[in-house]
């Protein structure tokens, strides 16, 4: 067990070392989350009521939209120079491999984005009163994020069109993250109980926390055969 | 002390296995014995299984049919105790274009204290002749020098049973050497080695081979 966690920690710093020498793609995520919400105003019409109304969920499609960015690589660069193999056969089973990759994942996309929503959320004019809950909501959402997006890129790994398979086959999945992300900051915006939203947020979190590392690492098995 | 003696290293027997490569049935009825302290050299033509044998005995592929057995029992009842216990080299190296030849095999220690890593890293550069590259990140090595940290791997966390397929490619004469003599030590130290190869391998002690017939199978095309 204690070898397993100290191979989950090499895991998660290499990769994070991998991807900040990487040059800029670590944070393509969040510039692209910063330019798509800095867009939107220009398509819809700067009125600051009009604004006001689409703005939390624009900004959690922006998140989604954003996270699917760095996914194709997520998990194929180890397949392909054998490093996955090695992996395999080291103390860390496959389900730690894949929380490992999920959590750098959310490390260079979902923090970054989370840092930089307040900036997006004031250009968008988002109604005060729900600041708060759009910060809680990507907080518990943008991991359920990462866990669903290394499921995906497992699920699709070895296959030719795996960028292009990965967000389709993992929007749907993120539906329940995207309701009740969008309920939680509506019922903020109308006064109404916000809790019940961010339950049901923090529930798909955690189902997306035991599902992802089972499926995803059966998926990388059968990628390996 | 360069290179410390594996774990204690079982007996690996074999019986009846069949392969598969992408679907396709390409070697049955496979069986040989191998014991502590000896090496077995696989050989064939191309295409007829042995990535793919060498592949199921790591524990990466299933087999078709037939058993492995590790110490009299088969690794299907402690799956993770085989694979833990044993080292892979394959066809790709593994080594990452950013990270330098110390950190990577850095990360391939983990899980070991600082103080024991830096002695088998150490030894692992010497072993393959890596000192003076050891800061190079992995873009720069040609061919060779990325096999040659491939194989320094097998020096630096150090297991009992080797199954490296085609170990040599990209080699010079000098590195070829080398891996003999790390091979050599491996095997004196009660270790065990299966290896795929095309030629022979540079080994003191002889063999013993496993001979695998082309596949009976009409090739497509």
């Amino acid at each position: 067990m204690a070898r397993a966690l100290a191979w989950l920690a090499a895991l998660i710093a290499r990769d994070v070392r991998l991807s900040l020498r990487s040059g800029g793609e670590a944070f393509m995520a969040v510039g692209f989350f910063l330019v798509a919400s800095a867009c939107l105003p220009l398509s819809i019409g700067p009125e600051p009521q009009r604004l006001a109304v689409i703005a939390a969920g624009a900004l959690w499609v922006m998140a989604l939209l954003a996270s699917l960015l760095v996914l194709d690589r997520l998990l194929a660069g180890d397949l392909e120079d054998g490093s996955l193999d090695l992996l395999a056969l080291a103390p860390l089973p496959l389900e730690g491999v894949i929380l490992a990759k999920a959590l750098v994942h959310w490390l260079l996309t979902g923090l970054p984005i989370v840092v930089a929503a307040p900036l997006a959320a004031i250009w968008l004019n988002l109604p005060a009163p729900a600041f708060t809950t759009l910060m809680v909501t990507l907080i518990v959402g943008s991991p359920a994020l990462s866990l669903l997006g290394t499921l995906g890129s497992a699920i699709t790994l070895g296959s030719r069109r795996g960028a292009l398979l990965t967000p389709l086959m993992i929007l749907p999945l993120n539906v329940p993250v995207l309701i009740f992300a969008g309920g939680a900051v509506e019922a903020a915006v109308s006064g109404l109980a916000v809790r019940p939203h961010l339950l049901l947020l923090g529930a798909v979190a955690l189902v997306a926390a035991v599902c992802a590392p089972l499926f995803g690492a059966a998926a990388l098995r059968e990628a390996l055969r | 002390m360069p290179h410390e003696t594996p774990q204690p290293a079982d007996g690996l027997a074999v019986a009846d296995l069949a392969v598969r490569r992408s679907g396709r049935l390409v070697q049955s009825g496979l069986s040989f014995h191998l014991d502590p302290g000896r090496a077995l050299l696989v050989t064939g033509p191309n295409g007829c299984g042995k990535s793919s044998l060498l592949r199921v005995l790591a524990g990466l592929d299933r087999a078709d049919a037939g058993r492995i057995d590790r110490a009299g029992r088969p690794v299907g009842e402690d799956p993770v105790g085989h694979r833990t216990t044993l080292a892979f080299v394959g066809h790709h190296d593994a080594v990452k274009p950013s990270l330098t030849v110390a950190e990577s095999l850095t990360f391939w220690t983990a899980g070991l204290s600082a103080a024991v890593r830096r002695g088998r890293i150490a030894a692992a550069l010497a072993a393959f002749a890596l000192e003076r590259l050891a800061d190079l990140p992995g873009r720069f090595l040609s061919a060779g020098q990325r096999r040659r940290v491939a194989l320094a791997r097998l020096v630096a966390a150090p297991q009992p049973l080797w199954i490296l397929d085609e170990p040599t490619t990209a080699l010079d004469t000098q590195a070829v050497a080398a891996l003999g003599a790390v091979m050599d030590r491996h095997l004196d130290g009660g270790g065990m080695i299966v290896a795929a190869t095309h030629g022979s391998l540079p080994l003191s002690v002889v063999p013993a081979r496993l001979a695998l017939d082309p596949v009976a199978v009409a090739v497509d095309g």
